[in-house]
């Protein structure tokens, strides 16, 4: 291996990249679609196909999914999770219906396998929390009222995907109707029994990683997470699910610390996995996937506006503040292509373009439906309050 | 006055205020550290029109100023009350019997009559302390009473001229 030729060819893709985020900030949209729109064109059939350095972009991009979900579990506690899921099921349950239908009913349109069908209705069900939080913050509505049952429904998501994922990766290993039924009953178990430590043992997974000196810290939090990303992926429940896991466990101090100190790290590597998939796109694939993936997005920016909407009406919010809860969940990103992603990798067809198409689109219209939610859905507020 | 609290799931806490004008305010403490001050659109309830972002040393420096004159004003109010009543100051003198001893050691209300309704040590005001408080020496005790019930109180913890 020429170690010059792997450093400059990285460096190169780092430094455009970080151009890209910057030229992103600059428009106010998130940089996942340039992520992505920069592996559609390093990939091969694009403008400038990478050749050394491919091994390292792999194995980077599997940590990147590691991280990217560590830090959506360390976002909350167990006692968030478990108090949100009581009080405010019936949005999650809402959410879920409107939401994940859209993307079930347009992989059977299309033809795609029971797999594909399934991954697509996980890839438009979620909203990514990244970009919804990060323009809940820009948007100064953080203190807004109409905000709780936004979170709430973020909330929801993030534990539909502790039993989504799963249950995907049972499916996507392709065994029969028996071996499916039975590996996902095995996952599912798995998975209960380790929420259920966490909720327990939180505080003494929290105690054993937590050091007051950072580089103690991040060596604790990445070892661990690995070892049982890894360990989770070994026993087919896939290693988000893993990484997810261990991040709900560790809390309290531990938890705050430790996501300030994987953030960078996450941002680093959730990079080279948006790149990757895109590496992994044929970027002739994408064009035909347009129409189909406009339609899809139109749909489901709809169902996920009526969806804060609902949810905001139900805690007494007025017609703006709802308008601005649905429009505020409409990003569709990250973990859109984390799904998307383990359906590539298992071989199924026909996903990778379409989510690429899909979240390219839903990534840039999310922040902008937000930021002008109440000017966009101006005919609708005239109608419910003159 | 209520103040309702909210949590933000991933984020800290809402804390509601509405005065008794019916003006709607909001603090938001983050769970990384630092707040937000927020005030609610009057025509919109449900968005906040204003978002003052607080540091930590920020938002110590506020309550501290809200709380310090809170005290100042509440002992200024009882002065009004009640003629006869004086508010006196003093720091605690390492050479006192009590530093070290719980407040409650020292029987002040029940020997001179007054009371003892504030302590302040460095920068934090420990207001209505319990029998059970700790002295420390360079403790300012602040007391309530009849002039001359100061001063024995003020002997009772080894001050000698108040």
């Amino acid at each position: 291996m020429d170690t010059g030729a792997v450093l400059l060819e990285l460096g190169a893709i780092i430094l455009g990249l970080g151009v890209a985020g910057r030229f992103a900030a600059r428009l106010g949209i998130s940089p996942i679609p340039l992520y992505l729109l920069a592996g559609l064109a390093f990939g091969e059939g694009g403008v400038l196909p990478l050749d050394t350095s491919e091994e390292f972009i792999e194995v980077g991009a599997e940590i990147g999914v590691v991280l990217l979900l560590l830090t959506l579990g360390l976002a909350y506690t167990p006692a968030e999770l478990s108090s949100t899921m009581r009080s405010n099921y019936r949005s999650g349950l809402v959410d879920l219906v409107l939401n994940a239908t859209p993307g079930a009913a347009a992989g059977l349109l299309l033809g795609l396998s029971p797999a594909g069908v399934l991954t697509m209705a996980g890839v438009t069900y979620i909203s990514s929390s990244g970009i919804v939080a990060k323009l809940l913050e820009d948007l100064g509505r953080i203190p807004n009222r109409e905000t709780p049952p936004v979170l709430a429904i973020l909330v929801f998501e993030d534990l539909v995907m502790a039993v989504y994922l799963p249950v995907l990766a049972a499916v996507l290993a392709g065994l029969s109707v028996l071996g499916t039924s039975a590996s996902v009953l095995v996952s599912l178990a798995v998975v209960g029994l380790v929420l259920l430590a966490a909720f327990r043992f939180g505080d003494r997974i929290s105690a054993l990683v937590f050091s007051t000196d950072s580089e103690q810290m991040i060596l604790r939090v990445l070892g661990i997470t690995l070892l049982v990303a890894g360990a989770a992926q070994q026993l087919q429940v896939s290693a988000a699910v893993g990484a997810f896991l261990i991040g709900i466990a560790i809390s309290g101090e531990a938890g705050e610390s430790a996501r300030g100190l994987v953030s960078p790290l996450r941002d680093l590597f959730a990079a080279v996995f948006f790149v990757t998939f895109g590496l992994r796109t044929d970027p002739g694939a994408v064009l035909p996937e347009l129409l189909p993936a406009l339609a899809l997005a139109v749909v489901t920016a709809a169902t996920k506006v009526y969806t804060g909407w609902w949810a905001a009406g139900q805690v007494g919010i007025g017609p703006r503040g709802r308008l601005r809860a649905g429009a505020a969940l409409v990003a569709r990103g990250e973990f859109s292509i984390v799904i998307a992603g383990l359906a590539v990798v298992a071989g199924i067809d026909g996903v990778g373009p379409l989510t690429t198409a899909y979240v390219l689109v839903m990534a840039v219209i999310g922040p902008l439906f937000a930021r002008y939610a109440e000017v966009l859905g101006a005919p609708v507020l005239r109608r419910v309050a003159p | 006055m209520e103040v309702h609290e909210m949590a933000l799931p991933g984020i800290g806490v809402r804390y509601d205020i509405t005065t008794e004008r019916g003006r709607h305010m909001a603090i938001v403490a983050f769970r990384g550290g630092g707040h937000e001050l927020a005030l609610y659109d009057e025509r919109d309830p449900d968005r906040s029109r204003d978002v003052i972002p607080l540091t930590e040393e920020e938002s110590d420096a506020i309550a501290e100023v809200l709380g310090a004159t809170r005290m100042v004003e509440r002992v200024a109010d009882l002065h009004k009350q009640i003629e006869g009543l004086t508010t006196e100051q003093l720091s605690l003198p390492a050479t006192s019997d009590y530093v070290g001893r719980p407040l409650g050691d020292a029987r002040i209300r029940t020997v001179t009559g007054t009371s003892i309704v504030a302590v302040v040590r460095g920068e934090q005001v420990h207001a209505a302390p319990r029998p059970d408080f700790v002295l420390q020496a360079a403790d300012v005790v602040v007391m309530v009473g009849t002039p001359d019930g100061c001063r024995a109180a003020g002997e009772l913890l080894g001050v000698h001229e108040i």
